[in-house]
């Protein structure tokens, strides 16, 4: 005899978790097309790609903003995918669980650095509450 | 636990090869190659936020020619997954889904990848000869 009740025991095992997932997945793509050929578009017509100037693009507001909203879009995109792929060619339950998590933790890593990166770029040179003297 | 002998459902070997199962796989290939493309993209992101010398030993390697073809490389991934992901989203709205109308759509699928990888691996190469 179980402490848990059985709506205990099948809450989030049944197809809820699977639509929400499959939801999320595509409104991060409906909003990956934008910004995808944005991204792509904005940063291949730049005259150069030397610092200074792809510097300068992305110190830009607007720029910046786009970069803010796309990263964790595509890191969660990307996590969301290869979830998927994970979950279909990893078969051992061990080594799923294991991949899966280290597979999230990069994307939080990759993530964070990539945010981290792109606001350090939008306030270098900026000074009051984000005075970048150290920078 | 013992993997119990049990009867498997008809697979791939059954079916006439069709290029619409090439592009079907594509996608998930090109998506996980994007994943690792996420690596140099936020090692170019954080190089120009940590300063030139940094963005200049990455351009380095970017600008190499191993590197321009590894870019050119994401270069088509990226397209590819943005068309057939586009394609994906419209067979999600139930549309498209008959034969005829799949078949048209891969080639247009890959009609505009090639003339978006082109543009960039021109772009790419363009830049590189620059640097």
């Amino acid at each position: 005899m179980s402490l848990r009740s059985p709506l205990g025991r099948v809450l989030g095992q049944g197809s809820a978790g699977g639509s929400h997932h499959w939801w999320t997945q595509r409104v991060g793509s409906v909003a990956l097309i934008p910004l995808g050929l944005w991204f792509a578009v904005s940063l291949g017509m730049l005259p150069d790609h030397g610092y200074e100037t792809v510097h300068a693009w992305l110190a830009k507001p607007v720029n910046a903003v786009l970069m803010l909203v796309m990263v964790p879009l595509v890191a969660h995109h990307s996590h969301l995918g290869m979830q998927v792929v994970i979950e279909d060619y990893v078969h051992s339950k061990g080594r799923k669980v294991a991949v899966m998590l280290f597979s999230q933790f990069a994307h939080v890593l990759l993530a964070a650095a990539a945010f981290f990166a792109v606001l350090r770029v939008a306030f270098a040179g900026t000074t009051g509450v984000f005075g970048a003297e150290a920078v | 636990m013992a993997a119990r002998e049990r009867p498997l459902s008809p697979h791939l070997q059954v079916y006439r090869p069709m290029y619409t199962m090439v592009l079907s796989i594509s996608h998930r290939i090109t998506g996980v190659a994007l994943t690792f493309g996420l690596l140099l993209f936020a090692w170019w992101l954080l190089a120009l936020a940590t300063g030139p010398e940094a963005y200049a030993r990455a351009g380095e390697f970017i600008g190499s020619p191993f590197g321009l073809l590894v870019l050119s490389g994401f270069a088509f991934a990226y397209w590819y997954h943005f068309f057939a992901g586009i394609r994906h989203l419209v067979w999600d709205t139930g549309r498209g889904l008959e034969k005829p109308q799949a078949r048209r759509s891969a080639l247009i699928v890959l009609a505009a990848t090639a003339l978006f990888t082109l543009v960039s691996v021109v772009a790419i190469v363009r830049a590189g000869g620059a640097a």
